[in-house]
């Protein structure tokens, strides 16, 4: 088969009111191939997924799952899809093998098979202690694990993950990435993962979308991505934040910095060439106590940064919505 | 877990299973509204919709089981009845009118009517916690034809009622009352119980779907249900109301199911029966096919 698993052409989608939650996006990816479409609370992800799930129809454009239109073929893209919603959807009056029961039968399986896949999702998800009590009492990170078994219980070709991982306490965050990196290797299933984690999209995609109010504003491999901001970051940490704002009211001027932002008692100065900057920077910071300073390359925040004018978490605080862990904020000590 | 072990169940796991059948699927779409033809074309087309459909209204009767309050609440109510005015107003079956002079036995099938009206009212109530907790997204995702969503809740309220109902016939067996239709009589009763049952349910299920709100469910059922109820020949024979009440009755589902379920318990077979059967049958059809208007709508506003 030559077509991608998944293929979407000029996709809009305008809720009444009106609000533009998707303005025409395209992407393609391949099966056994993990995609992620990284932006901030309501950039357009949920939008994106439900449309390709078949939950819901766009107002324009065309998507294909295997070449089967989401559309006009609805029930043929269903038999090939594996949907995990943003909020966990688990029956709490039913045990987790219930739940996982009855999700096979709705998938079509019975008999031998559906105990047996019922078993291996169990086993998948660590959870075969817990599977005959009811899932009403669990913990986020368990639901959120039994939300998954019950998404691949019929070996789908395309799995969705709306925001796997949000919500969660950084412990089961880590079970849920090492799961989802398991689930992709060496598979033929394709993924569509989303999250407004940039170390989420970074560590587990193969390929990134990043999504800002309904539109893809850059697209690749994250080394890709973060390639395209030319240059480095130097992270200088101060002593105390009189140091960090001292240090701030000298290098906005400086030519070698192109950009500056603080977070609590850090500065990250976008410039050319680190190594090179290093010497002009301490020069200009003479007499300020510093502790550190170190290069990064660029993180996809960088990226979104570069393509938006503004981080992640400005955009979530923007739009009111919950704080991401990974931005940093621009000038805040200024 | 060791990594072998992981390694082992992740390829088990993504194994494909069954055939490569994607394309083989019964273009279903809609609700178990749209026309009753339809539906038994659906059924025939594509048996996996059955099993569906068992598998979800299975789901119901596990939470029945596991919360059983509610099922076991909607019977006191209409025992207490039976055995209050059961006992209160034996006299009353000396007017002109009444089939039986054992007034548990006149009031038995009402009141089994009665109960597959307050066990039914309340039917929309779990799809409108399904569609909240995300489950109705995971169904709709999954393959099976919607019509087979809704009507789960639908027969699962036709079904759980009829057992409820059993209890209050038992009750009144024990009270003295025999059901003197036989059993052809007792199945025109329970198929009263169903249609009322199913067609409340599926008016509440609508009404879910369209109002979103628990309370407001509650509100609009509750200020149906009792008027209904008391406009209906279920506590008192018809020839024993004022004439407006009367007029009333006649244009009154609950009366029609109340009628054709008392028919059938004292196997009076009166000769325009058959008008109360079509109009309880049509009731039913109409319905559920509103519940299948709003549950469409509800599927296609995403
Ligand atoms: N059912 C809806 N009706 C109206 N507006 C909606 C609806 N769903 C989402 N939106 C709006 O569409 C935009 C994109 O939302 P969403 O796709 O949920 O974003 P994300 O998943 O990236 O947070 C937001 O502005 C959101 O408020
Ligand atoms: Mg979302």
């Amino acid at each position: 088969m030559t077509h991608p698993l998944v293929e979407v052409h000029g996709l809009k989608k305008t809720y009444p009111g009106p609000v533009e939650a998707l303005r025409g996006i395209d992407f393609s990816f391949a099966r056994g191939e993990i995609f992620a479409l990284l932006g901030p609370n309501g950039a357009g992800k949920t939008t994106t997924v439900r449309i390709l799930a078949t939950l819901s129809q766009p107002s324009a454009g065309r998507a294909l799952i295997d070449g089967h239109h989401v559309v006009n073929e609805a029930p043929a893209v269903r038999r090939l899809i594996g949907y995990v919603g943003q909020a966990s959807a688990v029956d709490e009056r039913l045990t987790a093998r219930e739940n996982l029961m009855l999700q096979g039968r709705l998938q079509g399986l019975a008999g031998g098979v559906l105990k047996r896949r019922v078993e291996e999702m169990l086993s998948l998800i660590d959870l075969a202690a817990q599977a005959d009590r009811p899932s009403g009492g669990w913990s986020g990170g368990m639901r959120r694990r039994l939300d998954l078994a019950m998404g691949l219980i019929h070996g789908p070709r395309l799995l969705f993950l709306d925001e796997p991982s949000a919500g969660l306490d950084p412990e089961s965050r880590a079970a849920i990435w090492s799961e989802i990196a398991d689930l992709a290797h060496g598979s033929g299933m394709g993924i569509l993962l989303t999250t407004h984690y940039l170390e989420e999209a970074d560590r587990l995609a193969d390929r990134v979308a990043i999504i800002d109010r309904g539109t893809i504003v850059a697209i690749g491999t994250p080394e890709e991505l973060k390639s395209r901001i030319a240059g480095d970051v130097l992270i200088v940490e101060f002593a105390d934040p009189a140091d960090l704002a001292e240090g701030v009211r000298r290098l906005k001027t400086n030519e070698a910095v192109r950009d500056l932002r603080s977070s609590g008692r850090t500065l990250h100065l976008t410039v050319e060439n680190g190594a090179q900057a290093i010497p002009v920077v301490m020069t200009a910071l003479q007499g300020v106590a510093v502790v550190s300073i170190s290069i990064q390359r660029p993180t996809l925040d960088d990226v979104y940064l570069a393509a938006t004018g503004r981080t992640m978490r400005e955009a979530e605080a923007g739009i009111g919505a919950e704080n991401s862990d990974s931005a940093i904020r621009k000038g805040e000590a200024a | 877990m060791n990594d072998g072990m992981r390694d082992d169940a992740v390829s088990r796991a993504l194994a494909p299973i069954g055939g490569d059948d994607a394309d083989d699927v019964a273009p279903v779409h809609g609700s178990a509204a749209g026309a009753t033809r339809k539906e038994r074309e659906a059924i025939a087309a594509d048996p996996q919709a059955l099993l569906a459909l068992g598998a979800l209204i299975g789901r119901l009767f596990l939470h029945d089981r596991r919360a059983p309050t509610f099922v076991i609440i909607n019977v006191i109510q209409p025992l207490i009845w039976l055995l209050l005015f059961g006992s209160l107003f034996s006299g009353v079956t000396r007017l002109a009118g009444f089939p039986t002079d054992n007034y548990f036995a006149f009031l038995a099938p009402g009141l089994m009517v009665m109960t597959s009206l307050f066990g039914s009212a309340f039917s929309g109530m779990s799809l409108l916690m399904d569609e909240q907790r995300g489950l109705l997204d995971r169904f709709f995702t999954s393959p099976v034809p919607h019509w087979t969503i809704l009507a789960s809740y639908v027969l699962h309220t036709a079904l759980i009622v009829m057992v409820q109902a059993s209890v209050i016939l038992l009750a009144a067996m024990i009270a003295g009352a025999r059901p003197s239709g036989g059993f052809i009589g007792l199945l025109a009763t329970y198929g009263a119980v169903f249609l009322i049952g199913g067609a409340v349910g599926a008016l509440s299920n609508a009404l879910a779907l369209v109002l979103k709100r628990h309370d407001a469910v509650i509100g609009v059922m509750n200020f149906m249900i009792l008027p209904l109820v008391f406009l209906s020949t279920m506590m008192i024979a018809r020839p024993a109301m004022p004439i407006w009440m009367l007029h009333i009755s006649l244009i009154n589902p609950v009366d029609w199911a109340v009628t054709v379920a008392r028919a059938g318990f004292f196997g009076h077979w009166q000769g325009d029966l058959w008008r109360d059967m079509i109009g309880l049958a049509v009731f039913f059809v109409l319905m559920t096919m509103l519940a299948g208007r709003a549950f469409r709508r509800q599927r296609l506003s995403g």
